[in-house]
């Protein structure tokens, strides 16, 4: 086993990319909404596609099976292969998620989690790889706990962005200014069905890369990746993305494969999730390992 | 602006839509086809012909005049939806998505229910369609409303009980939106309330607004007057919509909400969500929502299926804001003896979720007095709560039943 997979371009850190202070007027807050920083996240995917296929991004919900192993088996991805890892905050109501990862969040609701942990899990992550580290989270608990303190303590725990599978740009101003304030970069989706006009604004509004849903679907693994993601990369290339993964439905190397050959990313979940299920952590380093194999030139 | 005239997405800070990015097409060609469907001549033409010959519109005013003297002698007229075929309001509404969903071209419907009563009319515009038809429900409520899940396999549909969370209705319109996401192609959601992403809000109240156009012209014909209060049960909120859009300019007449308090809006056990809830995010919208300190939905509770759900419409949640309807919470004991009380003094046995409103009304009458008319909406029968109501009350001849 090679040591830990350090990205091999180092991250920008937060610190020197931006401020975290909250800005003091409106003109302030326009001046740090126009501040172009560089996206750690499109860092990571352009140094993997300069000495790979492209960027395997691993999915684990925070607090499954419990919040120290789910610690461990997220450090287990970045020592395994994975370049990004997507950290889900459990919630009630995943309309997104197909049964595995329904299954693994509420057992993390039912044995306690809190937002907060959240937060703790990603200072302790960041702390221990050197590879990006978003939250995938549904819009409500953002909400509950206010986007501006969200967006504060992401940033404040290492986080680099956030992926939104139930906000769309047209509904996140607050989401917009804050996490421009905090210098985190904003994940929104992209489907097969949306317009062109969508997919521009998608393109516009996300930074970091934009997540093409690869079929119409919730997340759960699928024999086949739909022809539908190829297309749909395409189109977001022509609408100008610089950045953009696939992910739903990609459970094998061979996937992450096909699916590199036109992508930037490939985004797994519910294999990750099934094998710490199963088999603990030792099972998703073996199966981050296996699916990396898939991002070899 | 009139209070009748909000057309959404968003109701003061209420509404919108928060939903995947793979529903927002569908959603888009949803309101187009509704937009043009409310100026459509043929549309309306196929929609009222089918309420004058299917559904049995316009539907009847009743006084009961023995229910009011326990009511403080207000004058109690009832807006009887329960007579609508399939048995409540539901219909009303079913009747116009179905139609638009054909001309969307979907061969499709799939629905969520709580009581039934929305499953039941779903799977009745499916029959009449020539559609194909899923409906989701919590495995709570296919125990407790194991008549209507009966009814739904005989008309053809097919039934899905949801195990996941509460295995209520939430959980019921979660598996719903899955369904979709994953289907949009061929099959429209039909929404069966006043909630989730815009359109829906506005389009299921707005099929539901003949209730209240009816009833306004009903009780001016019958009083001379516009009745002091209008009153409804709210769990999402449609039969409440229906009724009050009418009255929402109507600034003498006073409006009132009745919330299911299950054991008490003080209890950690009810579904009062503007009562007890705060402002959140759950499907697809923002609204008023029962939820803890992370914004995780609570589970709620109610002996009627049809209220017990942790959210409420959107619009429900910017009249509530604005003062315009008073929203009360009444418990499972109120609602299940304003239940017996209208069975026996007026002969008609209402759904536990419409007895809310009538538990509402016996206080809200006492309030008003004798001088008082109030008008309530009586969405839905009791046909399907027998057992439930049974039970309640101790009236299962259990001997019998084993003959």
């Amino acid at each position: 086993m090679a040591s830990p997979a350090v990205s091999d371009a180092a991250p920008v850190s937060h610190e020197t990319a931006v401020s975290h202070e909250a800005p003091a007027t409106a003109a302030a807050a326009a001046a740090a909404a126009d501040y172009q920083r560089v996206s750690t996240i499109e860092a990571a995917l352009v140094a993997r596609k300069a000495v790979s296929r492209g960027a395997l991004i691993g999915y684990l919900p925070v607090g499954f099976p419990d919040l120290a192993t789910s610690i461990e088996a997220a450090v287990a991805l970045a020592e395994n292969g994975v370049d990004i890892i997507e950290l889900g905050l459990p919630y009630s109501d995943p309309v997104m998620d197909g049964p595995v990862i329904q299954k693994a969040t509420l057992a993390a609701l039912a044995g306690g989690f809190r937002l907060s942990q959240g937060f703790e899990a990603m200072a302790a992550i960041t702390a221990r790889v050197d590879i990006p580290v978003v939250f995938m989270s549904y819009w409500n608990p953002v909400v509950q706990y206010g986007v501006e303190r969200f967006a504060t303590d992401l940033a404040a725990a290492g986080g680099a962005g956030m992926i939104t599978p139930d906000l769309i740009p047209d509904e996140a101003a607050a989401w917009m200014a804050a996490s421009d304030r905090a210098g985190l970069d904003r994940i929104f989706l992209a489907a097969p069905s949306s317009t062109d006009a969508r997919l521009s604004n998608a393109v516009s509004t996300s930074r970091g890369f934009v997540y093409a849903v690869s079929t119409m679907g919730i997340t759960g693994a699928r024999a086949d990746v739909d022809a539908a993601a190829q297309g749909l990369v395409a189109r977001l290339r022509t609408a100008g993305a610089t950045s953009t993964c696939v992910g739903v439905g990609i459970s094998s190397a061979e996937q992450v494969r096909e699916v590199l050959s036109y992508a930037d990313g490939a985004i797994v979940g519910s294999v990750l999730v099934k094998a710490l299920a199963e088999g603990g952590v030792a099972a998703v380093a073996a199966t981050a390992a296996e699916l990396a194999t898939g991002t070899k030139l | 602006m009139a209070l009748r005239d909000e057309l959404g997405p968003y109701f003061g800070e209420y509404g919108g839509r928060f939903v995947p990015e793979s529903l927002i097409e569908a959603l888009d060609e949803l309101e187009a086809a509704y937009t043009a469907a409310k100026t459509d001549p043929e549309f309306q033409a196929e929609l009222a012909g089918l309420h004058a010959s299917y559904t049995g519109r316009p539907s009847l005013i009743t006084e009961v005049k023995r229910f009011s003297e326990h009511a403080g002698g207000a004058r109690v007229l009832l807006k009887r939806e329960d007579l609508n075929h399939t048995g409540s309001h539901k219909i009303n509404n079913v009747l116009g998505q179905a139609i638009i969903a054909r001309r969307l071209g979907k061969t499709r419907l799939i629905a969520e229910t709580g009581a039934g009563q929305h499953g039941v009319a779903t799977a009745t515009a499916a029959a009449l369609f020539g559609m194909e038809c899923v409906v989701y429900m919590g495995q709570v409520d296919t125990e407790r409303q194991s008549l209507n899940v009966a009814r739904m396999r005989l008309l053809g549909a097919e039934v899905i009980p949801v195990t996941t969370g509460s295995r209520t209705l939430k959980d019921a319109i979660n598996e719903a939106l899955r369904d979709w996401v994953a289907n949009v192609e061929n099959t429209h959601y039909l929404l069966g309330t006043v909630a989730g992403p815009h359109p829906f809000p506005v389009m299921v109240r707005d099929f539901h607004r003949i209730i209240g156009e009816e009833a306004r012209a009903q009780v001016l014909a019958l009083t001379g007057k516009l009745p002091d209060a209008v009153a409804a049960c709210v769990g999402g909120g449609s039969n409440a919509m229906g009724i009050f859009h009418a009255f929402l300019d109507d600034p003498d007449v006073a409006l009132f909400g009745y919330e299911a308090a299950g054991d008490g809006a003080d209890t950690p056990r009810h579904a009062a969500t503007i009562t007890k809830g705060r402002p959140g995010v759950l499907h697809g919208a923002r609204s008023y929502l029962l939820q803890d300190e992370d914004g995780q939905t609570v589970e709620s509770h109610s002996i009627s299926a049809g209220l017990d759900y942790p959210g409420v419409g959107p619009e429900h949640s910017w009249l509530a804001d604005i003062g315009r309807v008073n929203y009360l919470p009444i418990t499972d004991d109120q609602a299940m003896n304003a239940l017996r009380l209208l069975s026996r003094t007026e002969g008609i046995i209402p759904a536990i979720e419409t007895a809310h409103a009538l538990a509402g009304v016996i206080e809200l009458g006492k309030k008003l007095g004798p001088d008082a008319v109030i008008l309530v909406n009586l969405s839905g029968r009791g046909d399907k709560d027998m057992v439930t109501a049974g039970n309640y009350f101790g009236v299962l001849d259990t001997d019998a039943a084993q003959l």
